[in-house]
């Protein structure tokens, strides 16, 4: 690991203004109260997952003697810096927002799988850092996660079976037999068939692999299961199978999703909320419908205007400027300002807080103004 | 279109000799664009839809081959060209643009090098003349400071960015026909309509007609005139873009496009077409769609279906068949 002291960054002041008292929440175990502070909150009020003000940034830094000869100083890129919401019980929380976003990263976090630079990540209110004390073993088995790519997330060398039963032998006293068992169970459940069992990840077409992996993720009983972009390599038609398979599991297990995705028609179909991100932060989280009939923040009308709809044909659009803009020098004050529309002198220098506007929460400068409805 | 077809595709059949025997990936397969049309070409991965957009530009890879049928451009035949003949079709007549712009390009030129090379290749300029038109065409596909971004390396732009250098290099010497495989699937959905919307614009504007493959069928509703989806190595279906989207005339159509979430509509389940696409190896006799079919007859599993007229679409299933339904 890195020598560095991590310096709380002054723009986070905002964040951890609105959040009232991260540290509380923290000694106990107690569900935590329930008007918790807007960001992103919108009145869940015991969710299974909390999360405070989050950030992980990557030290990318040249060689520690070579940054030393030139005298520059380190480089950090904020990948998500400072992101605050609750999911609750049973609901599909979506992350949306264009790659490089930090989408994937906090879907990592969420699993323990990168540590966090600065905040808090409460699941089921116990600090998710407990995952590595000792008896946290259980916060593991709790959190499950798919991966985008299921020619990469499946070790080509064992048998499909053996792949299925790694998490009950990590997690479980179960018997070689009891083993067997169950795998056939979780295998029918994804709708394959048991003698699956003894065949290699090859042999399987994407979709096909994409159930393994979901089999494995529910082998030890999870309550939340971190998805990311789970479809997005797999063709529509088999796309419909999976996705229809995931809401049939939620409905029958009570799983409770975190469901990554840059496909906002996909969104649209699985999320009860959605959160919109943009480098590093999250700029709205609302429901689904308020998000997508009455989108607030600019970005995410501008992502709303750019998909390109089946029933749209001839539909004038406004023209999207811009790209997004180098994670490692982002823009001052509202990252969005360079291609927003409505951005005035406030936005290019201070970083707007979350407000609540109606339904959604959204970090809007405008909107905060009464600017923009 | 009252005039002969710009592209016209009769009963092509591409083949790849393996040792397991021949495999047909293309079959069968005809359809024609006019003059100034967009053609959406849809289906699912190993559909062949790809495979039909590089027998067109003549760059099948070996050792699969075009072992039956006609390629015609403004009516001349050009799958039998040789290698010489058709390098001078391809970028003087033909323009392509693929999914991934970082391949497209040479990383060791810079853009204006490369688009002042096709322009002298094609048309009667000299270099100085070409790179004048080089910077135009690339400030006309929306990319700020060309004078000055016509000297920068592939590298040093963004993917946006370089699909539109790729655009530009597409339309360097006017070709009449561009193929366009996957042009936006590497992008980001804010840049993918950008560059939906510059290809509409800049085909527009030079009077070229598109070949647009795809597998989004948002993009195709919203710049093709016509579809054609395919299935196997087959059109099952072709027709006007917004009947075969909002009233498919093919049972497989009809599945693919209620697979798709949109945003209009709640649903609780998508419609679910069981199974997945067969291997080549083991195409089902009759209709390759039948294994999977909601309403398949006994008919479906011998006899293979052509393309029949269905209502303003063509479909390629016995469903439509005149004959017997009259």
């Amino acid at each position: 690991m890195s020598e560095k002291p991590i310096v709380l960054d002054p723009t986070s002041d905002d964040v951890a203004a609105v959040v009232a008292d991260p540290t509380v929440v923290r000694a106990t175990d107690a569900p935590a109260p329930a008007d918790h502070g807007p960001i992103g909150t919108a009145a869940v009020a015991h969710p299974l997952v909390r999360v405070e003000d989050a950030a992980r940034w990557f030290d990318v830094s040249p060689p520690w003697l070579e940054r030393v000869l030139a005298r520059r100083p380190r480089i950090d890129l904020r990948a998500v810096d400072g992101v605050s919401f609750d999911i609750a019980r049973g609901e599909t929380f979506a992350l949306v927002g264009e790659s490089g976003c930090g989408k994937s990263t906090v879907a990592r976090m969420l699993v323990g799988l990168y540590g966090l630079t600065r905040g808090t990540i409460l699941f089921d209110g116990q600090p998710l850092e407990n995952m590595n004390k000792p008896g946290g073993r259980d916060i593991r088995r709790r959190l499950q996660m798919i991966f985008q790519d299921p020619y990469a997330s499946l070790n080509p060398r064992w048998r499909v079976g053996r792949i299925i039963a790694e998490p009950l032998l990590t997690h479980t006293k179960m018997t070689p037999g009891e083993r067997v068992a169950r795998v056939s169970e979780l295998l029918k459940q994804v709708g394959l068939d048991p003698a699956d069992q003894q065949r290699y990840p090859h042999q399987f077409s994407g979709g096909q692999r994409q159930r393994i992996s979901i089999a494995r993720a529910l082998a030890v009983q999870p309550d939340l299961l971190v998805c990311d972009e789970p479809t997005s390599a797999l063709d529509v038609s088999v796309q419909a199978q999976v996705l229809n398979l995931m809401k049939d599991l939620q409905r029958s297990l009570g799983l409770t999703y975190v469901f990554i995705s840059h496909n906002l028609a996909v969104v649209h179909h699985v999320a009860d909320r959605v959160a919109v991100m943009y480098l590093g932060r999250i700029v709205e989280v609302a429901p689904r419908d308020a998000l997508f009939e009455r989108p607030r923040h600019p970005y995410t009308r501008m992502l709303l205007e750019a998909i390109p709809d089946m029933h749209g044909e001839g539909r004038a659009r406004t023209r999207v400027a811009g790209e997004v803009p180098n994670p490692l020098n982002p823009p001052s004050g509202c990252t969005f300002h360079p291609r927003c529309p409505h951005a005035n002198d406030r936005c290019r220098v201070e970083p707007p807080k979350s407000i609540v506007a109606g339904l959604n929460v959204v970090a809007c400068h405008g909107v905060e103004e009464g600017r923009l409805d | 279109m009252s005039t002969a077809p710009l592209l016209e595709v009769r009963n092509l059949c591409v083949e790849f000799p393996s040792r397991r025997g021949t495999l047909r990936a293309l079959n069968d397969v005809s359809f024609s664009i006019g003059a100034g049309e967009v053609l959406g070409v849809v289906g699912e991965s190993g559909a062949g839809k790809s495979l039909t957009g590089a027998s067109i530009i003549g760059l099948l890879e070996p050792p699969g081959r075009v072992a039956s049928g006609e390629i015609l451009l403004a009516g001349r035949r050009i799958d039998n060209l040789s290698d010489d003949e058709m390098r001078r079709v391809r970028g003087r007549e033909i323009g392509a643009v693929f999914q991934d712009p970082l391949t497209s390009l040479n990383p060791l030129y810079t853009v204006g090098h490369q688009l002042a090379e096709t322009i002298v290749t094609h048309l009667p300029m000299t270099w100085a003349q070409a790179r004048n038109r080089a910077v135009e065409l690339l400030a006309s596909t929306g990319i700020p400071a060309a004078r000055e971004r016509i000297d920068h390396y592939p590298h040093q732009f963004s993917g946006g960015m370089r699909q539109r250098v790729v655009i530009a290099l597409a339309l360097a010497a006017e070709p009449k026909l561009i193929v366009a495989d996957e042009p936006t699937t590497a992008l980001d959905v804010s840049i993918q309509a950008q560059i939906i919307e510059l290809l509409k614009k800049l085909c527009r504007e030079h009077g070229a007609s598109v070949m647009l493959i795809t597998h989004d069928m948002g993009v195709i509703a919203e710049t093709a005139d016509r579809v054609a989806v395919m299935y196997a190595g087959r059109v099952v279906e072709i027709g006007p873009v917004s009947q075969v989207i909002h009233h498919p005339a093919h049972p497989y159509s009809a599945g693919l496009m209620g697979s798709i979430p949109t945003l209009d509509r709640h649903v609780q389940r998508l419609v679910q077409i069981d199974g997945s696409m067969p291997r080549l190896t083991a195409i089902p006799p009759g209709c390759a769609f039948n294994p999977r079919c909601s309403q398949r007859m006994e008919r479906c599993t011998r006899e293979r279906p052509e393309l029949l007229p269905a209502g303003p679409t063509q479909a390629a299933c016995w469903l439509h068949d005149q004959e017997v339904t009259a």
